[in-house]
């Protein structure tokens, strides 16, 4: 049986109580709007980018703590990453929330690692992955709204 | 009490009468067969009967018993199995005609559901009779099945929807409505309960303000129907539409209820069989109600089983199921807003079946994955009803709604779960 600690780790917690990167960014030249219509979550992601480097990123918007925690801990995880390094670290992060596993790349997730209990809740992967899907069109300079549905 | 004693019902060695309404719960309990499961390891509290209701075991055994006894298509043959299943759609029939006494059996329309039922309404008397600048109101706590079909309509007809306003604990503000009724409004479109929020409307009022001037009422009963007794010639609405699987029944069927002499006016919905008298290329000509809106093969076993849920509701008896309930909803509404961080979303004087809330710096859909680590399943997010979540500035809420196989213990169960949820979040 699943624990609920797994999935509510303190880092995660913490996060979605207290998010970083959590604003508008006036000066972004990337931005998307990512939309579960499910359970109503909803997120913007905002980039300044330089040739392939992600310079600054930040987000704003409404959602459970789950998903909140990803926005945050993603926008540092991926701030100064080249474009191709933060696609690879989702790819990653997105088999470590579905399957539990990251094929020996768990270093580097780094503090993303404590994902991993999401895998043990199938409904809720849509929740740690909503923005990282609108990075992702953030960064492929999508107009429309990304839906998890 | 002697209703319980008519129950169709498995002999249950546990007594137990909650509150002073003299209710056998627990003997209620032991027709449900889902209820007896564990859920991770803990007992089933099913708190999400607004989403769909449980089944007790008449109404899966007239399903199996159809299927394995009398299966047959209907209107068709003259063999015995033929007969006996249009027999038993008939007495169906005649069933939902009684339970919300409807002056005649034509005028209960077999559809998929609620959604279908309104669909029909819009797709038939909607566009013969609405047309562009005129005006469909609707109000400001409806489910999305009540405002899509409508705004599709509006949008091929050019007319315009407009919306009656409720207020902040959740309830109709009936003079902004009679407002809005005007001699551009062609047909009113209101839920008898909120789903979200529980409200009972106050429809009497409501179709009596809308009649005096000539302005047909359609009246969303999905949520009303399982809770309180309905009498749709009392209320004198045009149209009632009800879902069989959120009263006991199975899933796939529902009821439009309208009045004859709107039905024999509106234009078919569907072309198909048992819906035409005789056709030709040249012309076909249509059967009479209620087959008029029924195209193809229906979903006799789901009629069936309709049928059976009816027959149970009137055996432990509607009145007394809405007496539980009542005495339910206020133990739950006083223990779950006595919480500390607890904000009870709808607190209109007359509710129904469901309590919405919000707890303070969590989530609902971190409420919903918590409590249902405990067993408890509730539903979270916005329940078909956007508008509502808009209108009270949040973007969900978590809904425990009611059955009157629900317990006061499972309440409790509820409000610990709730407690552990601001643990985890403390």
């Amino acid at each position: 049986m699943p624990d609920l600690r797994d999935l509510y780790q303190e880092v995660i917690l913490e996060h979605s109580k207290a998010p970083r990167n959590f604003h508008a960014l006036a000066q972004a030249n990337q931005k998307a709007e990512g939309f579960n219509p499910l359970c109503g979550d909803h997120f913007t992601v905002y980039m300044t980018t330089a040739g392939d480097s992600i310079q600054d990123i930040a987000f704003q918007g409404s959602g459970c703590a789950i998903s909140k925690a990803s926005a945050s801990m993603m926008t540092q995880a991926v701030k100064g990453k080249s474009k191709a390094e933060a696609k690879e670290l989702f790819d990653t992060f997105h088999k470590l929330v579905t399957t539990g596993e990251s094929n020996g790349d768990r270093e580097d997730l780094g503090k993303l690692a404590v994902f991993s209990g999401v895998s043990e809740f199938p409904v809720r992967v849509k929740c740690a992955t909503l923005a990282w899907h609108t990075l992702q069109a953030a960064l492929e300079g999508k107009q429309e709204k990304v839906s998890t549905e | 009490m002697t209703t319980a004693a008519k129950l169709p019902s498995t002999e249950s060695s546990v007594r137990s009468r909650s509150f002073d309404t003299g209710f056998d719960v627990e003997r209620i309990r032991g027709d449900f067969p889902i209820l007896a499961r564990d859920i991770r390891g803990k007992k089933l509290v099913y708190l999400d009967n607004a989403a769909t209701s449980q089944k007790p075991r008449v109404v899966l055994d007239a399903v199996s018993r159809y299927y394995e006894q009398e299966n047959a298509n209907i209107h068709r043959g003259v063999h015995f199995l033929s007969e006996l299943a249009t027999s038993e759609h008939d007495r169906a029939r005649q069933s939902v005609k009684s339970f919300i006494n409807a002056a005649d059996a034509r005028e209960i329309i077999f559809v998929r559901g609620t959604t279908e039922a309104i669909n029909l309404v819009a797709q038939t008397y909607g566009r013969a009779n609405v047309g562009a600048g005129d005006e469909v109101l609707v109000t400001a706590m409806e489910h999305h099945s009540n405002i899509v079909p409508w705004q599709l309509l509006c949008e091929e007809k050019g007319a315009k929807l407009r919306v009656a306003p409720i207020n902040d604990a959740g309830e109709l503000i009936l003079d902004d409505f009679a407002k809005l009724l005007t001699s551009r409004t062609k047909l009113v479109a209101v839920a008898h309960v909120s789903n979200a929020l529980g409200t009972v409307n106050p429809i009497s009022e409501i179709i009596q303000l809308a009649h005096q001037k000539n302005i047909p009422v359609l009246v969303d009963g999905a949520q009303a129907v399982p809770h309180m007794k309905v009498d749709v010639q009392a209320l004198d609405a045009d149209f009632y539409t009800l879902s069989s699987h959120k009263m006991f029944g199975p899933m796939g069927i529902g009821v439009l209820y309208g009045k004859a002499q709107l039905l024999e006016a509106m234009p078919p919905y569907q072309g198909g069989g048992d819906m035409i008298s005789s056709v030709t290329f040249e012309k076909t000509t249509y059967n009479k109600l209620p087959f008029k809106f029924e195209a193809g093969t229906p979903d006799v076993a789901g009629a069936i089983g309709f049928g059976a849920a009816i027959e149970y509701l009137n055996a432990i008896g509607v009145e007394n199921i809405s007496r539980y309930e009542h005495e339910l909803l206020t133990y739950g509404t006083e223990k779950l807003g006595s919480i500390e961080g607890v904000r009870l979303i709808g607190t209109a004087k007359e509710r129904a079946g469901v309590i919405s809330f919000v707890i303070e710096g969590v989530h609902p859909h971190d409420v919903g994955t918590i409590l249902d680590q405990e067993g408890i399943a509730i539903r979270t997010g916005h329940h078909c009803a956007q508008p509502i979540m808009d209108r009270f500035g949040i973007p969900a809420t978590a809904r425990a709604s009611f059955a009157f196989y629900n317990t006061k213990e499972e309440v409790d169960a509820l409000a610990n779960g709730i407690q552990k949820v601001r643990e985890v979040f403390a």
